[in-house]
């Protein structure tokens, strides 16, 4: 018991530092009732990961929102980051293509942060280093990455909402998103739009789906762009 | 006769009955549009038909298996479509079907029927979901894809037999499709496995449309994503693999305008779920485009950052402009 104190005491500590990297100092307030530390709410059980480093975003609906509110901030900071600074060897004609996406992903980012008001989560800072960011090629296989796992994450939000305007919303981005994917993976390689590596072509009974996954698969990528560790496990499922 | 007081009399069995009503208002623009040219005697009649009407569709909001099998018929549509164009897979291709693959590069060939392998495959998977309440597949000649209802040709009378046809109604029947899975969604709730199946389709019927789209804004014969529209150039004919807007109503606006129009929402749907047209920019009750107006991006992403979905009646409505007169099918 003793050292379960000491251990809540050190995470409550903590907080207030990780707060300031990680969140606005505006959310300060809302980001104390929308995140909790990983391994406070089960008392029994050690934190599987740094505790100083898990953020959770919430549960029911309102975590959901922050899963893909956080999905469209990584999308967003991606293509702002490409038309900021896009590689010499993109011709204009994509660059426009990559202006429109950035457009639609920095528009889903600030929909989803009205959405979610004073429970939306701060505002995360992404390290692209694992992309090559400086050819057209990186880029392309970079958004590929990104378009694909976004279509994949809300096909599989879509059956977790229990509110049925949410799960509107998630379809509406969805096709938006799928758009995306096959524009730019035809960019980078003609008619891979909806080849066997996103839609199932191996004569089963789920050829021609695509694919859904749910936010845990896709909350251990997007930690892979991250300098913290954001957990999954106090979302729907 | 006093409509009025019919229509009162109904009230005290049916309290409902002026939202039922209303919730046609097109049916009643119909009516005082006919109280002008019609004779008195038959207005009872047509009065009738308005109630037929308004309780016919007012029913119950469909089931899992309702959805699935609306599905299933656009499917057949689409699978009809690609293989009475292209030539079904693995079968040898008529002459027509010959001289129409040769008008698109071997590379949009294969786009196409890779297409064509999904629709088939949509059709084998919502078959076996349903399976005993799967229907049948309907007749070769139930459907009409030049539009012309099985008489005289329609206007799409060169779908099978020039590109450019061909591929506006496949972007047609794509992007309807993609509007068309998105409204079925809230009636699959009540079955996870299936709603996420179904959004799994939904969004390859996206990527579908927009490799059409692509197609279409490249031209038949060139495979170069990377071909770009134009600033300013009419949407209908180039679009963007997106929607942009209403895309000046399609390919071929006067025929598929309904397909990025609004539509009416039927009387069962929650109130908190409509239909805007594509051209729509407020989600959640926000307008975007004012709301995010310090961004300075143009107008036309708001609607593209968002793609809207349509009921079944509009859907149908849609669909049987490629179903033979008289069919039943949708």
């Amino acid at each position: 018991m003793d050292t379960k104190s000491t251990s809540l005491s050190r995470l409550f500590s903590a907080r207030p530092v990780l707060r300031r990297t990680f969140f606005r100092v505006a959310g300060a307030t809302a980001a104390s009732s929308a995140l909790v530390l990983a391994g406070c709410d089960k008392e029994d059980e050690t934190p599987e990961v740094t505790p100083e480093q898990a953020f959770t975003l919430g549960t029911g609906d309102t975590g959901l929102l922050n899963y893909v509110y956080l999905l469209e901030q990584l999308e967003a900071a991606f293509y702002d980051k490409v038309v900021a600074t896009p590689p010499a060897d993109m011709p204009s004609t994509e660059l426009a293509y990559f202006t429109d996406i950035r457009d639609h992903e920095v528009i889903h980012r600030e929909f989803f942060k009205f959405a979610l008001g004073t429970s939306a989560i701060g505002t995360a800072v992404f390290n692209f280093s694992s992309f090559t960011l400086t050819t057209r090629a990186g880029v392309l296989a970079a958004a590929q990455t990104l378009e694909d796992l976004g279509v994949a994450a809300y096909n599989g939000a879509g059956k977790l909402f229990t509110d049925p305007v949410y799960l509107g919303i998630a379809g509406k981005i969805a096709s938006v998103e799928a758009r995306h994917a096959a524009l730019v993976r035809d960019l980078v390689q003609p008619n891979s739009f909806a080849t066997a590596d996103v839609v199932v072509n191996d004569g089963s009974a789920l050829d021609g789906l695509d694919a859904a996954k749910t936010p845990a698969q896709v909350i251990a990528v997007v930690n892979t762009f991250l300098n913290i560790t954001i957990s999954a496990a106090s979302l729907p499922a | 006769m006093n409509i009025f007081q019919i229509i009162s009399e109904i009230e005290k069995v049916d309290p409902e009955v002026y939202d039922r009503l209303d919730s046609r208002r097109s049916i009643f623009k119909h009516m005082s549009g006919m109280g002008k040219t019609l004779a008195a005697a038959a207005v009872p009649m047509a009065f009738g038909a308005v109630l037929n009407k308004a309780y016919a569709q007012t029913s119950m909001a469909p089931g899992v298996n309702d959805v699935l099998n609306f599905a299933l018929k656009l499917e057949y549509l689409e699978a009809a479509f690609y293989n009475q164009g292209l030539g079904a897979m693995g079968a040898t291709a008529t002459a027509v079907q010959t001289a129409l693959r040769a008008g698109f590069s071997a590379t949009n060939l294969a786009a196409l029927e890779k297409i064509r392998n999904d629709e088939t495959a949509h059709v084998a998977f919502l078959r076996t979901a349903l399976g005993t309440n799967a229907i049948d597949a309907p007749a070769a000649n139930t459907f009409d894809f030049t539009g012309g209802k099985g008489g005289t040709p329609g206007p799409f009378a060169t779908v099978f037999t020039a590109p450019a046809t061909f591929l506006a109604v496949a972007q047609a029947l794509e992007d309807t499709g993609v509007r068309a899975y998105k409204g079925g969604a809230p009636y699959l709730a009540s079955n996870k496995d299936v709603l996420t199946a179904a959004l799994n389709i939904h969004s390859v019927e996206a990527r579908h449309a927009s490799r059409i789209r692509t197609m279409r804004r490249a031209g038949a014969m060139n495979n170069a994503a990377s071909q770009t529209a134009a600033a300013g150039t009419d949407r209908s004919a180039s679009p963007k693999s997106w929607v942009s807007g209403n895309d000046g109503g399609g390919p071929a606006p006067a025929q598929t305008a309904p397909v990025y129009a609004m539509g009416a929402a039927p009387a069962y749907t929650p109130a908190v779920i409509t239909f805007p047209g594509e051209e729509n920019v407020t989600q959640g009750g926000v307008n975007l485009q004012t709301a995010l107006s310090s961004l300075n991006f143009p107008a036309a992403a708001f609607s593209e950052a968002f793609d809207e979905a349509l009921p079944v009646p509009v859907v149908s409505d849609i669909a049987r402009t490629f179903v033979i007169t008289g069919s039943t099918f949708i």
